[in-house]
């Protein structure tokens, strides 16, 4: 079975400036796994995926990934230690091509030693990509540039993928196309880490869920269960 | 022969002749005017145009050059040329020490901070008396070139600005290049993808920092005097950055096209209408915004290309 924990938070909090958004997230990604994170909007996701990254700095708690402490780090050495983080929106650098973008995604030396292997693997994961190469990310459409915030994430050759909200503003059938991918890129051994308001869809696909609600895990179990769960159906999936 | 090939052939026999084409003493200064500002607008387009950090405090390292060999030549009877390399020694920790302080801060402030920063070494200039002159200044003897002959600083700083366009195209096609780049397009983004911010704004202000101080130097040894409001004044600052954004904001040719419209215009228009010079920046500048958003090698660009639609606006 799937044991070893790769990520854990412990009583995280964290606040812009004045307003203290989370208030003690605890939470555990065990290797090879797909964890989610659902909740509603402004219930602290994406905070909490920012928290784990440094780009909002962890007020107090712990955050401890592959057995070290990382909430003191800077962004750039948890990014160096292997978690990606596919931001909300995307976040593409616009005025460079989907190469650029892609490239951009492999920092670290090990990353480097390996990228044009793995900008093939993201080729055929995402065909679409290798056709406009060339063209400017700003100019994709909104499905195309998700792929590209992925592809960039694998660039890293991360351990742990953190996608916020990959889902969002897409067309419902190229929605089920990336949970797909999602399920496909765990099968070839990456952690996944995945916030969704998508509740339905991502607790059919995760292993293990966490509800938060204004900046709180309230909830917590193996995703099916929680899909069975009368709280969450009445909460989120309006039944 | 491809026309690229030909273009650069041509503007290498020009820049190498054109002393010789343009035998007036004045039209030598004028040359040697506009290759001071494309080293200048190509310095800082390393850190406003590739980083998009908007220094509009460049004066500082300017000033820091041309003092440092000023002084220099002044007070010791050492070759002006050492004061050439000791305006980049000095500016180099005045750079990181600047740069630790304002990259805490992004847009706007940093822009505020990087003019706070050059007004504080115009005053340390203007009140350290015993080093600086004060308000009097420094003059130097001419000692670099003997006689009063424009050609040998014509060369001088043909070198500089050459080497500072090198560089510039080095670095837009190197992995520094596409980290500044980034840095630009989206800083949170840039450091959550690994790379460090903090580190690659500093190398950018470094190498910007550190050409402008050289810049500074020869300004020192042609001009043989300095004093604040020459070498210390926000006009200055604003005048680079005019250059980098009417030429085109992080493009290679940019700062080039930028310096020789804007100095060839503004000696021109000296001639006839005497302090209208920044009024002549202004409406340029308006001109370039309304019909070039992308400056002047954007405009330049599009029609090479036979995509009008933004030019003819
Ligand atoms: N940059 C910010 N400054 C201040 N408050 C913020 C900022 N970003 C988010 N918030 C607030 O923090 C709370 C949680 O937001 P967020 O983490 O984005 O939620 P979610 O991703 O679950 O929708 C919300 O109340 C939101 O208004
Ligand atoms: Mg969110």
């Amino acid at each position: 079975m799937k044991e070893k924990t790769l990520l854990e938070l412990r009583d995280v909090t964290a606040r812009y400036g004045d307003v203290q958004v989370l208030w003690g997230v605890s939470l555990a990604v065990r290797e090879g796994e797909i964890a989610t994170i659902v909740g509603a909007n402004g219930a602290g996701k994406t905070t909490t995926l920012k928290t784990i990254s440094s780009a909002v700095a962890c007020a107090s708690g712990q955050i401890i990934f592959d057995g070290e402490h990382i909430e003191k780090l800077p962004s750039h050495k948890v990014a160096a230690r292997g978690i990606a983080h596919v931001p909300e929106g995307r976040r593409l650098f616009p005025m460079m091509t989907v190469r650029e973008n892609l490239e951009l995604g492999a920092i670290s030396p090990a990353a480097r030693r390996h990228h044009s292997d793995t900008i093939d693997e993201v080729f055929s994961l995402f065909p679409k990509l290798k056709e406009r190469e060339r063209q400017l990310a700003g100019t994709l459409s909104g499905g195309e540039q998700q792929m590209v915030a992925i592809g960039r994430g694998l660039m890293a050759r991360p351990r742990l993928l953190m996608l916020d909200e990959p889902s969002l503003g897409l067309a419902p059938i190229i929605v089920r196309e990336m949970f797909d991918i999602i399920r496909r890129l765990n099968r070839d051994g990456i952690t996944v880490m995945l916030v969704e308001q998508n509740v339905q869809q991502s607790l059919k696909l995760a292993d293990r869920a966490y509800v938060l609600e204004n900046g709180r895990v309230v909830l917590e179990g193996a995703g099916r269960e929680l899909l069975d769960d009368e709280r969450v159906r009445a909460a989120y999936l309006g039944a | 022969m491809n026309k690229k090939r030909l273009l650069f052939i041509i503007l290498s026999i020009f820049l190498l002749t054109a002393p010789y084409l343009f035998e007036t003493r004045y039209s030598q200064h004028v040359l040697i005017l506009v290759l001071l500002y494309v080293t200048l607008g190509s310095a800082w387009n390393i850190l406003g145009g590739f980083a998009g950090q908007l220094s509009v405090g460049h004066a500082a390292f300017f000033g820091i050059g041309a003092y440092s060999a000023a002084i220099l030549a002044s007070k010791t009877s050492l070759s002006p040329w050492l004061g050439l390399a000791l305006g980049p020694v000095v500016a180099l920790p005045v750079a990181l020490i600047v740069g630790r302080i304002c990259f805490r801060l992004r847009g706007p402030y940093f822009t505020l901070a990087t003019i706070a920063v050059s007004e504080v070494v115009r005053l340390v200039a203007l009140n350290w008396r015993d080093l600086t002159g004060g308000a009097v200044g420094v003059v130097i003897r001419p000692s670099v070139f003997s006689g009063t002959d424009k050609v040998p600083y014509y060369y001088v700083i043909l070198v500089m600005a050459v080497g500072t366009v090198a560089l510039c195209q080095w670095i837009s096609r190197r992995k520094l290049g596409y980290f500044l780049m980034a840095v630009r397009e989206d800083e949170e983004t840039a450091e959550s993808i690994g790379i460090d911010t903090t580190r690659y704004k500093l190398i950018a202000l470094s190498l910007s920092a550190a050409i402008t101080a050289l810049a500074g130097a020869f300004y020192a040894n042609y001009f043989l005097f300095v004093d604040p409001t020459v070498v210390l004044p926000l006009a200055l600052s604003v005048e680079i950055v005019l250059i980098a954004i009417i030429g085109g904001l992080g493009t290679v040719p940019g700062p080039v096209l930028g310096a020789v419209l804007l100095k060839l215009s503004s000696e021109v228009f000296r001639n006839y209408f005497e302090q209208a010079n920044l009024l002549i920046y202004g409406a340029l500048l308006i001109l370039v915004i309304l019909f070039m958003p992308d400056g002047l090698m954007g405009g330049f660009k599009k029609f090479l290309t036979g995509d009008k639609r933004r030019v003819t606006g």
